[in-house]
């Protein structure tokens, strides 16, 4: 009796676990393969991290040291304080903000203009524009630069830096206007508004979120570029990456401060990049999906 | 999506206020028209001079494409470009749609780790450089670590002419992968879940799921990914010139490089400007053969 109660039992709890070994199994392999994906891009992140808060001996010790014992802040001091990365981080604010600004005055009534004119030549231009090599603009813009004597001034770089921010915002701003429905505009065209009341009164309203992903993709981009502030700026009007690479690269060959540098100029993106999330794909894509 | 939302005749209301919305464009025309469209028409007229920064100009006419025609180091330059380009679109496109399938799916801490996952695309590109520098360096790099604790022997990396472009690519990779997986991921949110499931009841395979289900109706997803990827490989530069400047010799120097050194280090302008002419046009001519490819794959999806 007991043995005929027993044998079934066994064969059922067999039966149920094999099926849960070949699930765990299988939930291991794929997180073996989350950890693949995911681990190179923190990793880089981390030893950046780890760079910047150790001390040279440190640094250049092979095997390498990973976890800074004790860690450090002295490489941070050093290029603030030897390396005036303070005066070069003013300048990247100046210049991003500058050039972000004035691309949201003149970019903000145009994404609207565009929407509401169907003007799909101006945005073939901006598409053809962002496609374009950086540096094809900066050849005739330094000769001319050259010719009114603005080499080496922040105005010469906002100026060029508009060449990055101005497109970023009008195809952003004029997507977003174009989903905005019309129907709330011709309500108050009925009511006597000029163009401007509505453009002022009834689309900008609405289109607070599209401004808000233009700016910080307008300023993320102008922020990141490297070339114009390397060709572009003298010794005192150099933005964030055109210093990090020129300073410290030839002036010092330590690798701690190098690193502290790379984290201060690489922060504040990050720290963006947070808010937007789910739109940056949509402002990367510029063109590609919609056009 | 802005053409299907174009009525065939223009609402009365606004059709009477359009010179009234072309005002809110001239703004931004006068400045496009100042740093865009005066830059490329200046590039153009430079190109047709004999010009060094600092000297006279000499109109030369088109002598500054015929030598380029014949110019052995920036033939070479393309050769480069092309060879970066190929393995710097291929690459991220496979890896990036693996990752787009594995964050397809629901679990746990999946908003975060797809946010720490797509953290290296916006870095600062000359930042991101400066690590990858120290990380090939041959003897004191951590890659060469890593290479040791698994077996490996030590690699060169930028430091080997053969070796230069690849590594650089593993830099591209790593920066531009999260794109294409969140271009993907896109496509996938898209997908209509009928035809898994009678696939499914007919015994298919997951292999099989992704070959003949998921991958064509993701495929005009992944042409979008290999344009926008095509256009900015093809036009990189911060890395390259951080890690390598171009070497060893002339191993890694693309178009851009070329331009740069021709541009910025010898300030010959008229020579420059032949380069931008050529190099927009090979960029336009790629973009133009992918959309027309994107054009014909959504025929063959729809």
């Amino acid at each position: 009796m007991t043995h005929a109660a027993a044998a079934p039992r066994i064969t059922i709890e067999r039966a149920r676990s094999w099926p849960r070994l070949r699930r765990a199994v299988r939930r291991a392999g794929f997180w073996l393969s989350v950890v693949v994906i995911v681990s190179p891009a923190i990793l880089v992140f981390l030893w950046m991290l780890s760079l910047s808060l150790k001390n040279e001996i440190d640094n250049l010790a092979y095997p390498p040291v990973f976890i800074p014992d004790p860690p450090t802040l002295k490489n941070y001091v050093q290029v603030f304080t030897e390396n005036s990365m303070g005066l070069y981080f003013w300048n990247s604010i100046v210049v991003s903000g500058c050039a972000t600004l004035i691309a949201l005055a003149v970019g903000v009534p145009a994404g609207y203009g565009i929407a509401r004119l169907q003007a799909h030549r101006f945005m073939v231009l901006i598409l053809i524009a962002r496609m374009t090599p950086a540096l094809s603009y900066l050849i005739p813009l330094f000769t001319v630069f050259q010719f009114l004597g603005l080499n080496n001034t922040l105005t010469a770089l906002v100026i060029t830096h508009l060449v990055i921010t101005v497109p970023i915002v009008v195809y952003v701003m004029a997507g977003h206007f174009e989903t905005l429905p019309k129907e709330l505009e011709e309500a108050a065209l009925i009511d006597g508004g000029s163009a401007w009341t509505l453009f002022r009164y009834v689309a900008l309203p609405l289109a607070r979120p599209g401004i808000v992903v233009g700016t910080i993709l307008a300023f993320i981009f102008s922020w990141n570029n490297f070339v114009f502030g390397a060709v572009l700026a003298g010794r005192a009007t150099r933005t964030l990456p055109a210093a990090v690479y020129n300073v410290l690269t030839f002036e010092q060959l330590a690798w701690g401060p190098l690193a502290g540098a790379a984290i201060v100029v690489t922060l504040p993106v990050l720290m963006l990049t947070i808010f937007i999330q789910k739109e940056i794909v949509a402002g990367l894509t510029t063109g590609g999906v919609k056009a | 999506m802005s053409a299907r939302s174009t009525p065939a005749a223009p609402s009365a209301f606004f059709a009477r206020r359009r010179r009234n919305y072309r005002r809110f464009i001239i703004p931004a025309l006068v400045v496009v028209g100042a740093v865009i469209i005066f830059p490329w028409l200046f590039t153009v007229w430079m190109s047709a001079f004999d010009w060094k920064i600092g000297s006279v100009a000499h109109f030369v006419g088109f002598d500054n494409y015929v030598n380029l025609a014949t110019n052995q180091r920036f033939i070479e330059s393309i050769g480069h470009t092309f060879y970066f380009t190929v393995l710097a679109v291929v690459v991220p496109l496979v890896l990036g749609t693996i990752a787009a399938l594995i964050f397809h799916r629901e679990f746990r801490w999946r908003g975060v780790l797809r946010a720490v996952f797509t953290m290296p695309m916006m870095a600062t590109p000359v930042a991101i450089a400066l690590v990858w520098t120290m990380m090939f360096h041959p003897q004191q790099g951590v890659l060469n670590y890593l290479l040791s604790l698994v077996g490996l022997p030590p690699s060169l990396w930028v430091y080997s002419p053969t070796l230069v472009i690849p590594s650089l690519v593993l830099v591209e990779i790593w920066h531009w992968t999260p794109l294409v997986m969140l271009i993907v991921l896109g496509g996938l949110a898209a997908l209509p879940t009928e035809p898994y499931e009678s696939a499914r009841l007919d015994g298919a395979t997951e292999w099989q799921l992704f070959r003949f289900i998921t991958l064509p109706l993701i495929a005009p997803f992944l042409i979008v990914a290999a344009v926008i990827r095509t256009i900015d490989a093809v036009k990189a530069f911060d890395t390259i010139y951080v890690i390598s400047q171009g070497g060893p010799g002339t191993a890694s120097e693309t178009i851009n490089l070329y331009l740069y050194l021709q541009a910025f280090a010898f300030y010959n302008v008229g020579n420059a400007s032949a380069v931008v002419v050529v190099f927009f046009g090979i960029i336009l001519a790629l973009a133009l053969l992918l959309l027309h490819v994107r054009q014909r794959a959504q025929w063959a999806v729809l």
